[in-house]
């Protein structure tokens, strides 16, 4: 009896001491901002157009270096630069891309045994509806150089399901998200880190977006428990391998095998667009449907039918095969793997 | 019978609702803090200012810093109002003010309100100890909401420090600025942010909105009060005031190395000894690694600031002193400001014509303004002026180059009776006769309206004042003593009046060290010529002699004042070509020949 008690009031004792020192070790909101700052980065890259910022903000998710972001145009360019709190400047490496979440992980090429201070996205502080939070991004691109990120308060208003769109279009991602009543979402602060006050991860701040309901600009973030797994992965490199195999593999897919017919491949990028589905084939039973655009093959981002055949070509034909395709505005899943086909049937096809 | 019920219900739900907020009582700290927050905040108010202008179209806010009225707001919100403008006060009570001083590069102003003597006040505090993570709290007039003349407060984090934002063209740059969540909106321009202590940091005045309409959107920015200390002796001098430029540009190579890249062989910095591919390492005690921190520091001073550059050349420091030339020619200046002032007004509620126009600031950018020679600006032909209220008309001249001149000319006179009668310099005479020592050796001058001559163990010189002062800069290595002298004793001789163009120009540091000086100005046959004034007990304590734009001056700097018949006056006279010394002149005799007609009259 005694030992049981013992074994439930001594962790419980221990709890209440570690919540008492977290407490005090957090007491001071000015030190909790400027550790946390130097987790947050200020990414430069394409853009510049009116109403598209060439800038936005990252977090350090690993002490070699990886920088988590989202997916956006800002991207798109060779000539990307990560600047860190301290004003150092990096070229990254795109390490791999998560198109549901809209996210991409960038790894800062850091000397042989260096280590930045990051955020654990291992660690899920408990987190309350009305939770006083910080958001820390480069908004506006306010800070230029070796100046800190800006830091934003305010209080944890709702978790709630995204339901939101980007001009006339709904997005994809409708897990819970945390709504905040700071302005969090601004020009340039997606992907940067809402906060407790103890400095602890919450969530990524996320793309402008608007409420599909009542059209006001969102103020929110990604929990950390609904990217983390993504972020492992990528981190992982799983389904992310960019480098094309060393070695095709015997027998390689082709659209033939599959049923699937693109567009004629005219231009040098011609979208890969969907034209036509075999009746009966793999293609068709997983779900693929004429005038698909397909974006993501094995987890690669596809940008033209040149580019879609090749990927085909190093997956082996008993490989599943992961596609992500856009049909009517929104971001569709499905896995492609070859099936025989019935012969008889296999004479039609779909046509638009 | 339903009726009662619903009684019943609500007694019981209030009955419940009272439990649940006993439930919910605070903890004293938390009741103690709130109850301090709402003393400091009421205590603030008082000094808030909504400023409206004269027809009541347009205003913003403002801040009230000294008891006779002197307030400070954005210039663009004085810029629409013309010289009068009417503030109201959290009492309700509205009082006259008139526009003092103008900083249009800073988007600072400073006005008077009048009719009182004991107006509360907001205490200055000190912006570079504000950090991030700080609590803050704005009040002032949001969308002109204050119609009994109370104002808003909004309270928030400050999210950035020592923030730049750019300039629209060369006006409005906030170098050095606060950035704070604290909601500023337009009409909140011109108004005061506060620290958690409720302490003056800084007078708000832009934020960044883009493409989300015209309302705060967390990103607001108020101008350092650390900043606005530089230029208030300028602005209450009745001026319009210009920033410091530097004379050569940087760039930022690699991590933590800022190169001059151009620099102007006329200016300071080039005299000083800076040349292409230094590095800059300090600029006024600031650390600087990028370009961006340079502009960000100089952005606070105003033209004419002397402080201090330290840079590397092969790997040796080397820290110089630098008097700051200013961004614009003052006629340029000038030009701008009528530019600015013709601009139709727009209140600031009125939302923007394109509410996604990349619009970073609360003043209407170059597109807005009205096509000159396009077609006659009718707004401007059918507004009429309103009358400017007596009170504020005995406090306004308007002379151009001058925010307003009334200001600067009570200074002037001010200045100059006070060191004139302090020390009885009524007769100060036509002519010197002065001897002394210098380097323990003999040393004389004598020196009246036509000519001068001055007797150095080294050698004679002779400086003729009838045409070219330019020629006369003797003697040699000396920058222009004799002319300077000569400039002096013409001021002494015919009074401010009679000098030629002169004007206040506010405190500068007088060297690097920091001590601030009074700065009176005269301009004579192109030379410009300074009289500095200590401002703890008037006396002249230099002067500076500049031959052209492009010149090191000739300084002198008098001490050890003493009496010398009847007149107390400086018996040690350091005199410096640049930062060069030329000679350190210690003085025995000083005599003063009243002959030709006495000065009278004229030295008023």
């Amino acid at each position: 009896m005694n030992r049981t008690l013992c074994q439930i009031v001594c962790p419980l004792a221990l709890l209440v001491v570690l919540v008492d020192f977290t407490r005090a070790a957090a007491a001071d909101l000015h030190e909790v901002v400027r550790q946390t700052q130097q987790k947050v980065v200020k990414i430069y890259g394409a853009g510049g157009l009116k109403q598209m910022e060439a800038y936005q903000s990252g977090i350090l998710v690993s002490p070699e270096g990886h920088v988590l972001t989202v997916l956006s145009y800002v991207l798109d360019t060779d000539d990307l630069a990560v600047v860190l709190d301290d004003g150092r400047k990096f070229q990254p490496e795109r390490i791999g891309t998560d198109p549901l979440r809209e996210l991409a992980l960038l790894k800062l090429p850091l000397e042989e045994g260096e280590t930045l201070p990051y955020f654990d996205l291992r660690q899920r502080p408990e987190v309350e509806i009305g939770d006083r939070v910080l958001a820390l991004s480069n908004l506006y691109g306010i800070a230029a150089g070796d100046e800190p990120v800006s830091v934003l308060q305010g209080a944890l208003t709702a978790i709630a399901p995204l339901d939101a769109r980007r001009g006339s279009f709904t997005t994809n991602y409708h897990d819970d998200v945390y709504v905040v009543d700071a302005y969090a979402n601004n020009p340039g602060a997606a992907g940067g880190a809402l906060v407790n006050w103890q400095g602890e991860l919450l969530g990524l701040l996320g793309k402008e977006l608007k409420s599909r309901i009542t059209g006001t600009w969102l103020n929110y973030a990604l929990p950390t428990a609904n990217f983390a797994e993504s972020v492992d992965n990528m981190i992982a490199g799983r389904a992310n391998n960019i480098e094309p195999p060393s070695q095709l593999p015997e027998e390689s897919l082709s659209t033939e095998l599959l049923g699937i017919r693109l567009i004629p491949d005219v231009l040098r990028l011609t979208p890969p667009y969907i034209d036509a589905v075999r009746r009966g084939s793999s293609a068709e039973s997983a779900g693929l449907r004429p005038d698909d655009l397909i974006v993501f093959a094995g987890g690669k981002q596809i940008a033209s039918c040149r580019a879609l055949v090749e990927e085909l070509s190093y997956h082996d034909q008993r490989d599943e095969i992961p596609l992500l395709v856009l049909r009517d505005g929104g971001i569709v899943e499905m896995v492609l793997k070859l099936a025989p086909e019935a012969p008889a049937e296999a004479t039609g096809e779909t046509e638009p | 019978m339903k009726f009662f019920h619903s009684i019943t219900l609500c007694l019981t739900f209030l009955a419940l609702s009272t439990v649940a907020r006993s439930e919910v009582t605070p903890a004293p700290q938390v009741l103690a803090t709130e109850a301090e927050r709402v003393k400091v905040v009421k205590r603030a108010s008082t000094a808030a200012v909504a400023i409206f202008e004269g027809s009541g179209q347009g205003g913003g806010s403002g801040v009230i810093i000294s008891p006779d009225g002197f307030a400070l707001t954005n210039f663009h919100v004085v810029a629409p109002c013309g010289a009068a403008m009417k503030c109201g006060l959290n009492d309700g009570q509205l009082y006259d003010a008139v526009v003092v001083g103008i900083d249009p590069v800073g988007d600072v102003a400073l006005i008077q309100l009048l009719g009182r003597d004991d107006f509360p006040t907001a205490e200055l505090g000190d912006s570079d100890k504000v950090r991030v993570g700080d609590w803050a709290f704005a009040i002032g007039n949001p969308f002109l909401l204050a119609d009994d003349f109370t104002p808003s407060v909004s309270y928030g984090l400050i999210s950035g420090v020592h923030r730049y934002q750019y300039p629209a063209g060369t006006l409005l740059e906030y170098a050095d600025c606060l950035q704070t969540d604290a909601a500023i909106n337009p009409g909140n321009s011109g108004g005061p942010l506060f620290d958690a202590d409720g302490k003056l940091i800084g007078v708000n005045g832009r934020g960044s909105f883009e493409k989300r309409g015209r309302v705060n959107v967390g990103v607001g920015y108020a101008i350092s009060i650390n900043q606005i200390k530089r230029f208030l002796s300028h602005l209450k001098a009745g001026r319009i005031v210009d920033h410091a430029s530097l004379g050569f540009t940087v760039s930022t190579g690699e991590i933590g190395r800022v190169v001059v890249d151009d620099i102007l062989e006329t200016s300071d910095a080039y005299r000083r000894g800076l040349r292409y591919g230094d590095e800059i390492v300090e600029f006024a005690g600031r650390e600087i690694t990028t370009a961006n921190a340079l502009k960000t520091a100089l952005g606070t001073f105003p033209r004419d600031w002397v402080t201090t550059l330290t840079f590397r050349r092969d790997g040796q420091n080397q820290q110089v002193s630098l008097r700051l030339p200013g961004v614009h020619d003052p006629a340029q200046l000038i030009d701008m400001i009528q530019e600015q002032k013709e601009k139709p007004l727009d209140p600031p509620d009125k939302p923007k014509t394109k509410p996604d126009d990349p619009l970073d600031e609360p003043q209407e950018d170059e597109e807005k303004k009205p096509g000159p020679g396009i077609l006659p600006d009718l707004q401007k032909l059918l507004k009429r002026e309103p009358a400017m209220p007596a009170e504020v008309k005995s406090r306004y001249e308007e002379v151009r180059g001058y925010a307003n001149y009334w200001y600067n000319r009570a200074r002037q006179q001010e200045l100059w009776d006070h060191f004139r009668d302090a020390n009885s310099l009524e007769q100060m005479g036509a002519t010197w006769q002065i001897a002394g020592k210098v380097d323990a050796e003999e040393f004389s001058l004598k020196i009246g309206p036509d000519r001068a001559e001055m007797r150095l163990p080294t050698v004679k010189s002779v400086a003729l004042f009838a045409g070219e002062l330019d020629t006369q800069l003797s003697p040699p290595g000396s920058g222009g003593l004799l002319v300077a002298l000569h400039l002096w004793q013409r001021m002494l001789d015919k009074g401010l009046q009679k000098f030629g163009e002169v004007f206040y120009l506010g405190q500068l540091p007088l060297g690097a060290s920091g001590e601030m000086v009074d700065c009176l100005v005269g301009f004579h046959t192109g030379m410009e010529f300074r009289l500095l004034f200590s401002p703890e007990n008037g006396d002249l304590v230099g002067l500076e002699m500049f031959p052209g734009d492009d010149f090191d001056p000739c300084v002198v700097h008098f001490s050890e004042y003493a009496d010398v018949a009847g007149r107390r006056l400086p018996m040690r006279w350091q005199v410096q070509h640049g930062v060069k010394p030329f000679a350190d002149l210690h003085l025995t005799s000083w005599q003063i020949d009243t002959g030709t007609p006495p000065a009278t009259k004229a030295a008023n």
